[in-house]
């Protein structure tokens, strides 16, 4: 752990991962009906330090229990720390009762990371889906800091509906840029919509990206995961440069209790970020 | 300026397609333009023409009653829109409306079809191509079926 009052933002892992450190929400953001962003920081002089894009903490609601929760925040700016979580349990409808002001704990971080040092000098391809966004941004934010470093980069996300669209503000901010292409479609729309219509994976082959030198990082559904890696497959993206974020139900996020595991692996130590040509024979497994 | 033919010969899915079947699809084509919001064409008119976008944005919609128009699909750039033309009864399913200010190429499907009767090699050609936008298209409505973004409200 590291004592906030030397750095609030660098050091290591915390020596007992399945401590909690108690956290105050700063800021509670409203991204869609059922999605919301939680700002929080330390409050015993430990912080979890600095965090890797992809990775993911346990926030603990007091009373009710944990979930682990991709950080969707800058990973050059650790100090304010976001994660973006959509209400689908128990745990996540009482984080979702959370105020400003009001405490709970965080274990982490874990888990394997995006490969955004493996991916400079490539194409760089983010493929979101609904709340996939959140564990993308923080890659996103890794290379727009270091832009200079990467050849075409394009965002490609697709949501329900336009109001299930995460973070609307940014996604108009990055549209504006000149060096970031960004493509965003829903399922269906309203009139309304001036935008596209149509599951993600059609979005793939209006990106530019020279498949032999891209580098795909892709989070959302399994399914439309999976169809997307199919397709950048047969685009001629090499497998070895597909990854994958994979979700299961977490527990003790370290690799002991086995609530995670997927197939050879355990998600919470293995993954969450997966090389396509690893696990592409599970995903189409069923008895896993 | 680009001719119509080398156009064509240079889209994706006329690639492979012979030169005489080439000049037989551009003597059923034209230029066409669409201003914002205007249709192409609406559900349950004939279907006499499909069209390949150069640029633009056109929205596939359907109407549901009490609710209003619903977009279901969009295409954009360098895509094929249409196929009704090509089996009876020859009507169109869904309104298409241009979403941005649209330049395309329309193809007449009467004079396509008749091509296609009087020679079977381009009909074949041509039903080739179409199979394979229809089965990406089926692929990508049964993702969008299973509506896997998040919790049904």
């Amino acid at each position: 752990m590291v004592p906030v009052a030397e750095s609030a933002v660098v050091g290591p892992r915390p020596a007992d991962p399945m401590r909690p450190l108690r956290y105050r929400v700063e800021q509670v953001r409203r991204e869609t009906h059922d999605t919301f962003s939680l700002r929080m920081s330390p409050v015993d002089g430990w912080s979890i330090g600095s965090f890797a894009p992809g990775q993911f903490n346990m926030l603990y609601a007091f009373g009710t229990g944990e979930a682990a929760i991709s950080i969707s925040a800058d990973p050059g700016n650790p100090a304010r720390l976001w994660h973006t979580i959509r209400r689908a349990g128990i745990v996540t409808h009482a984080l979702g009762r959370l105020q400003r002001g009001d405490m709970l704990g965080v274990r982490g971080p874990f888990g394997s990371a995006w490969p955004v040092a493996a991916a400079v000098r490539h194409d760089v391809l983010l493929i979101a889906g609904g709340i996939g966004l959140a564990p993308l941004r923080p890659a996103l934010y890794h290379i727009l800091a270091a832009r200079k470093e990467y050849r075409n980069v394009s965002l490609l996300y697709g949501a329900r509906t336009p109001d299930d669209i995460l973070f609307r503000r940014e996604l108009g901010e990055w549209r504006a840029r000149l060096d970031l292409h960004v493509g965003v479609t829903v399922d269906h729309a309203p009139t309304s919509w001036r935008g596209d219509v149509g599951v993600v994976t059609t979005l793939i082959p209006r990106a530019p990206f020279d498949p032999a030198n891209t580098m795909a990082l892709t989070c959302g559904p399994e399914l439309m995961m999976r169809f997307a890696a199919e397709e950048l497959a047969d685009c001629g993206v090499p497998r070895e440069r597909i990854y994958l974020s994979m979700e299961r139900n977490m527990k003790c996020a370290v690799g002991f209790c086995g609530h995670c595991q997927y197939g050879p692996t355990f998600i919470c130590k293995d993954g969450p970020v997966f090389r396509y040509d690893h696990i592409h024979h599970l995903l189409v497994t069923r008895e896993i | 300026m680009e001719t119509l033919e080398a156009i064509l010969a240079e889209h994706p899915f006329f690639a492979g397609l012979k030169r005489e079947y080439l000049a037989l699809v551009v003597g059923c084509a034209a230029n066409v333009r669409f201003e914002c919001d205007q249709f192409l064409f609406r559900d349950g008119q004939e279907a006499d023409q499909f069209y390949i976008i150069r640029h633009g944005r056109i929205a596939l919609e359907v109407f549901i009653p009490g609710s209003g128009p619903l977009a279901v699909d969009t295409y954009t750039d360098g895509e094929i829109l249409g196929w009704s033309w090509l089996l009876p009864p020859y009507h169109w399913q869904y309104d298409a409306r241009a979403t941005q200010a649209v330049r395309a190429i329309a193809l007449d499907g009467k004079c396509l079809r008749g091509k296609c009767e009087e020679d079977n090699g381009l009909g074949y050609e041509l039903l080739k191509r179409f199979a394979h936008l229809m089965e990406r298209r089926l692929h990508a409505t049964r993702l969008q079926l299973l509506d896997v973004y998040g919790t049904r409200r």
